[in-house]
Order: C-alpha cells, then sequence, then structure tokens
C-alpha cells in the first residue's frame, strides 16, 4: 500500500512539474513580458534593465525553476491588465468559486445518487422513465442555455431570484462568504443548480448502470436464494459493489465542477475565478492564465491522490493484494 | 454492384435495427433537416445576414411573427443589428456543423494515428504518448481548448486573429478530444497486433506503416465510429460554449453559440427570443446527434441483443 501511494505521489509531481512546465512556457513565449509591463516611453537600456533584474536572461532552466519555486510559494507575477499580484487576485475570487463548486457538488451528489438507486430498482416506474428522460436533455443541454432558461424563468419572468452576482457578501478577513446572509442564498441558488445538473446527470446514470449491473451478479442471486429481505440485498451487498466507480467518477466530477464553473460563472456574472480566466483570456492576460492553469491542476491531482486513497478505504481486496 | 449494395444494406442488421427503432429515425430526420438547412441555407434561408445592404438598424429587435409587434418579413424576429433571426440560425448551424465535423476529424486523425503507433510500438514510444493522454484526460476539454484558444490569440496579431478565429476554434477543440479515439484504438490495436495475420504480414516483410495502415487500421475503426459520433455531438456543444463565452466565433459571422451570446443581453429587457431560438437549434442538433450516437453504440455491439 505505501508502495502504491508513493507512486501515485509520484505520478502527481510529475504532473504537476508538466503543467508548470506548460504555464512556464505560456508565461515566458506567449507575448513580451517586458512590454506588456513597460509603457511607450521605456528605452531600450532600460528594457534591458529590467529584463536582467527579473532575470530573464537566464538560461532555460534556471528560469523554469525559479517559477515553479515561486509559483509553489504562491508567487505568480503581475497581472498585465490589472497591474497588481496574481495570488491577490485569485485570493479575492477563490472564495466565490469555492462556495459555488462546493454547493453544487452537494446538490450533484444528494441528489444524484438516490436517484440513481432509485432508477436502477424500479427500473420500468413512471419516475423513473421521467428521471432517465430529464438525465439525457441534462446531458444535451449546454450549462449555459440551462443557465440562460432559468434566468429567464426566475430572474426576468418570475422575478424570484437574483439573476446575477453574489448577493451581499460578510468578509471573515481571509474569506468572504455568501452563506450568512440571505440575498447571498438566493444568489447562490441559481448558479448551483445551473452547475450541478450536469453532474448529477452523469452520477445517477453512472450508479444505476452499476446497480444493474452488480444486480445481475451470482452473490446476488445467491444472497436472494438465503431470502434475505430486498432492502438489505438492495443496500447493503448491490449499493457496496457499486460504489468504486461511483468514487472515482465522481472524484473526478467534482474536480471538473470547478473547471466548469467558468461557464455558470460567466452566465450569472458571479465574480469567481472561472470569470478571472475569461477576462484574462479577452485582454490575454498570459499571468492570470498560467496561474488558473496551475491551480486548477493542483485541485485535479489532490482530488486524484484523495480518490485512490478512498479505494482502499472501500475496497477490501485491494488491501489484502498490495500488503 | 449498386444493386447488389443497395440490398445488401437492406438486409444488414445494422439497418433493421435502425428500422425498428422509433428514436433512431426521429433523430436521424432532424439531424438530417438541420444539416440540409444549413448546407444550402444561401438558397432556403428567407434573408442574407451577412449581406450588410439589406440590414436596417430599424428593424432591430423585432419580435417573432406571432407576438403582436411581429414583422411578417421575419418569421423569427430579428436581432441587435436587424439580422432575420431565422436566416442567422440556418447560416449560424453551417458554422456550427463545420467547426463540429472539422474538430471531430482533427481529432480522430491525431488520436487514431497516436493510438495505431503506440499500440503497435509499445515500449517506451507507448508510455511516453500515454503519459501525455494521462496528464491530458485529468483536464476537463473545454478548460484546454479555452487555453489553446488564450494562447493563440497571445501569439497571433489582433487584426489577424478574427479572420483565423475559425481554424484556431477547429484546432483548439480538436486537440482537445483526441485522447479517447487513441486509448480506444491503442487497446484494440494491441489485441491485434498479436493476431496471427498480422505475424503472417510481418514474416512477408511488410512495413510496419503499411501494415498499420492495410491490416489493423480496418479492424480496430468500428468503435472509432461510435466515439466519432457522440464526440461530434460534445464538438458543436464545446464550439458553441467557446462561442458564447466570448473568445470563439466573432459576431460578423456568428455561430450558434455565437448568437446566444448576443441575445444574452437583451434578456434582461425581455428580448428572450435572440438567445432562446438559436437555442432550441443548438439543443435539436446536439440532441438528436447524441441519440444517433447511442442508438449506433447498441446496435454495433452484439452483447446487448
Amino acid at each position: 500500500m505505501l508502495n502504491f501511494i508513493a507512486r501515485r505521489v509520484f505520478q502527481s509531481i510529475f504532473v504537476m512539474l508538466a503543467v508548470g512546465f506548460i504555464a512556464f512556457a505560456m508565461f515566458r513565449y506567449v507575448g513580451d513580458p517586458i512590454n506588456n509591463m513597460v509603457g511607450q516611453d521605456t528605452t531600450l537600456e532600460q528594457r534591458a534593465e529590467l529584463r536582467r533584474q527579473l532575470g530573464l536572461d537566464d538560461p532555460f532552466l534556471v528560469q523554469y525553476f525559479r517559477f515553479i519555486g515561486n509559483a509553489a510559494q504562491g508567487d505568480f507575477g503581475m497581472s498585465y491588465r490589472q497591474r497588481r499580484p496574481v495570488s491577490e487576485l485569485i485570493e479575492s475570487r477563490m472564495p466565490a468559486t469555492l462556495e459555488l463548486s462546493f454547493a453544487s457538488a452537494v446538490i450533484a451528489l444528494f441528489l444524484g445518487i438516490p436517484m440513481g438507486i432509485y432508477t436502477a430498482l424500479r427500473r420500468d416506474g413512471v419516475l423513473s422513465r421521467s428521471f432517465m428522460t430529464l438525465s439525457l436533455i441534462g446531458i444535451s443541454l449546454p450549462t449555459f442555455l440551462i443557465g440562460i432558461l432559468m434566468i429567464l424563468f426566475f430572474g426576468v419572468m418570475l422575478r424570484w431570484l437574483p439573476s446575477f452576482g453574489r448577493g451581499d457578501v460578510v468578509d471573515l478577513g481571509w474569506w468572504s462568504t455568501g452563506f450568512l446572509t440571505k440575498s447571498g442564498w438566493q444568489s447562490l441558488i441559481m448558479p448551483a443548480f445551473t452547475l450541478a445538473l450536469f453532474q448529477m446527470t452523469l452520477i445517477m446514470r453512472l450508479v444505476r448502470a452499476e446497480m444493474l449491473e452488480v444486480l445481475q451478479t451470482d452473490f446476488i442471486k445467491f444472497a436472494r436464494a438465503r431470502g434475505l429481505p430486498e432492502r438489505m440485498i438492495n443496500f447493503r451487498h448491490a449499493l457496496k459493489n457499486t460504489l468504486v466507480p461511483v468514487i472515482t467518477i465522481t472524484g473526478l466530477q467534482l474536480g471538473s465542477i470547478i473547471a466548469f464553473s467558468i461557464i455558470t460563472e460567466t452566465v450569472f456574472q458571479w465574480p469567481g475565478m472561472g470569470l478571472l480566466f475569461i477576462q484574462s483570456i479577452g485582454s490575454v492576460d498570459i499571468p492570470v492564465m498560467a496561474a488558473y492553469l496551475l491551480l486548477i491542476a493542483f485541485f485535479f491531482v489532490i482530488i486524484n491522490l484523495i480518490v485512490d486513497l478512498l479505494y482502499f478505504a472501500v475496497d477490501p481486496r485491494l488491501r489484502v493484494q498490495k500488503s | 454492384m449498386t444493386r447488389n449494395v443497395l440490398s445488401r444494406a437492406y438486409n444488414s442488421d445494422i439497418f433493421y435495427s435502425f428500422s425498428h427503432s422509433p428514436t433512431a429515425i426521429v433523430s436521424a430526420v432532424v439531424a438530417l433537416l438541420i444539416c440540409l438547412g444549413a448546407l444550402f441555407a444561401p438558397l432556403v434561408s428567407p434573408h442574407n445576414p451577412f449581406d450588410l445592404a439589406t440590414l436596417d438598424l430599424l428593424d432591430a429587435n423585432i419580435p417573432p411573427i406571432w407576438s403582436a409587434d411581429g414583422d411578417s418579413r421575419f418569421l423569427l424576429g430579428t436581432d441587435d443589428q436587424g439580422r432575420d433571426m431565422l436566416s442567422a440560425i440556418l447560416y449560424g448551424s453551417r458554422i456550427s456543423l463545420l467547426v463540429g465535423l472539422a474538430s471531430v476529424l482533427f481529432s480522430l486523425v491525431v488520436g487514431v494515428s497516436l493510438g495505431l503507433i503506440s499500440g503497435y510500438a509499445g515500449g517506451r514510444v507507448d508510455s511516453v504518448i500515454m503519459r501525455i493522454a494521462d496528464v491530458q484526460l485529468s483536464f476537463p476539454a473545454i478548460l484546454i481548448a479555452l487555453l489553446i484558444d488564450g494562447i493563440a490569440r497571445g501569439l497571433l496579431p489582433r487584426h489577424l486573429h478574427d479572420s483565423l478565429s475559425l481554424y484556431v476554434l477547429i484546432f483548439a477543440i480538436g486537440i482537445s478530444g483526441w485522447v479517447q479515439y487513441a486509448r480506444t484504438v491503442r487497446g484494440a490495436t494491441m489485441v491485434e497486433r498479436n493476431k496471427e495475420y498480422v505475424q503472417a504480414a510481418r514474416l512477408i516483410g511488410m512495413r510496419p506503416f503499411t501494415i498499420l495502415r492495410r491490416h489493423i487500421l480496418p479492424n480496430v475503426l468500428g468503435p472509432v465510429l461510435v466515439i466519432a459520433t457522440i464526440h461530434l455531438a460534445v464538438a458543436i456543444i464545446t464550439e458553441a460554449t467557446l462561442s458564447f463565452l466570448g473568445v470563439g466565433i466573432p459576431p460578423t459571422t456568428p455561430s450558434l453559440g455565437t448568437l446566444i451570446r448576443i441575445g444574452n443581453s437583451y434578456l434582461f429587457s425581455g428580448d428572450w427570443w435572440i438567445s432562446i431560438f438559436p437555442g432550441i437549434a443548438l439543443v435539436l442538433l446536439a440532441l438528436s446527434v447524441n441519440l444517433l450516437g447511442d442508438w449506433l453504440r447498441d446496435a454495433l455491439n452484439p452483447k446487448l441483443r
């Protein structure tokens, strides 16, 4: 097991270094960093001096490792457009994105898994069929359209919910939260459901497919033959054995919620990192793009690691094999 | 000869399964209608949305024909520049389909080639290609497409960017989707590589490239077809999403996503039709392609029969 964990950690570090390399290449070679920092009236000598100060004349590898070292300490350089440290910008946007992603993940899990179990157990029920049809629409409808439709119905026509922004936020010093005010909660509802819908349908379909497969296996037939109550078969035996693939996909999906929040944040003008990223693409603000890339990669790597460790908790066979 | 092919097609399992699946027939008809409408847009659309001479800003933001302020010239109303929505949608689905098909083709060629090489060569080549695939697979395709678009913006001069945006988009979406093809083809190639006909071909001294192209490729293409169909729906939606986010097709030659983006800013003044109609067209297109892909996967998989 230790061996396995060590290998996974090593792989994660490799992924981070590879992504760091891409981020560095973007930062260094897409556009000229000096031109983006100084005005028109800077002389060539001043430019050369700045270039030397920033170490842009150093060998490639030195620059790369300096970039990685700075990034590991949270220093991503200055934003070209806003003239502020990138870390400061991201820090101010991070709470909004994480709260939105957390809310959507909770919705996706707590609605998706029960719906999946239900549709697997009552395959031909009317409710199951409508869930399945809805899920097909959920997969085919692009996220941004769901958001637009929600804004149209609940924001413009019914005027129940605010259509943009985060509402009032309470500043806790290092974290600004929308969970403590009424307008914060109201503003959260539509973006959170928009973001959750796709992951929810995916989780639901996955749980359903896995349940159906497990219910066909011999040990379930044997459990039936033993006369165990249906409830126990379904939840004690079947559900438990569907969990490994469900955890894998769900974990990966939770990571992509943070990335997909780019779209939802743009639709609802939610002041998070995703909106910052889109704005930075529009204005070719490379340091912000590079920092966002590294951060998302970091989230993904951490989530993947946790998912792999969860396997050991869920599947006893792995523990036996590896030790 | 043609007759023989036709009768063989008519008697095939695929056709049988198709004619007995109402979902497949309906979605094929819908997809075909949209494709024909897009292909013949200059012939069937009532106006030319790109002809600046016929546009009149006084015609801007007219609601569809059935509402009180509708205009009989514009069936689905007009957008903020006075373009007829129906024509704009027909021309827009043309661009959406073009980008979708081209990027699927691009992913397919890159993915299948790398998959074949990876599966046949094995060893170090295989592990390098698959490591790259692993790293890429750990990010959502949309993020990769966004990044490539952002980098292209930085590298290209501003005046070139708008005219090249179509190709940048195809490249970005294409690159973001190759991994799935490569993985599937690699797996199938590793199985085929050890079969006798491949060994025989190797024995008679055929070059690896010829073996891959003439012998292995035809045997691994089945699943690729299914992936390509489902990927087409994904690519169309990705294009629409990027254009909606403002990093895709510029508003001068709008795709469906660009039209929705234009309409989005008029949503609060009640002009819902500018984004809702292109949205419906997009969903119909994506849904019908998706359903066709689902059907094809089931029809080609003998285990499910």
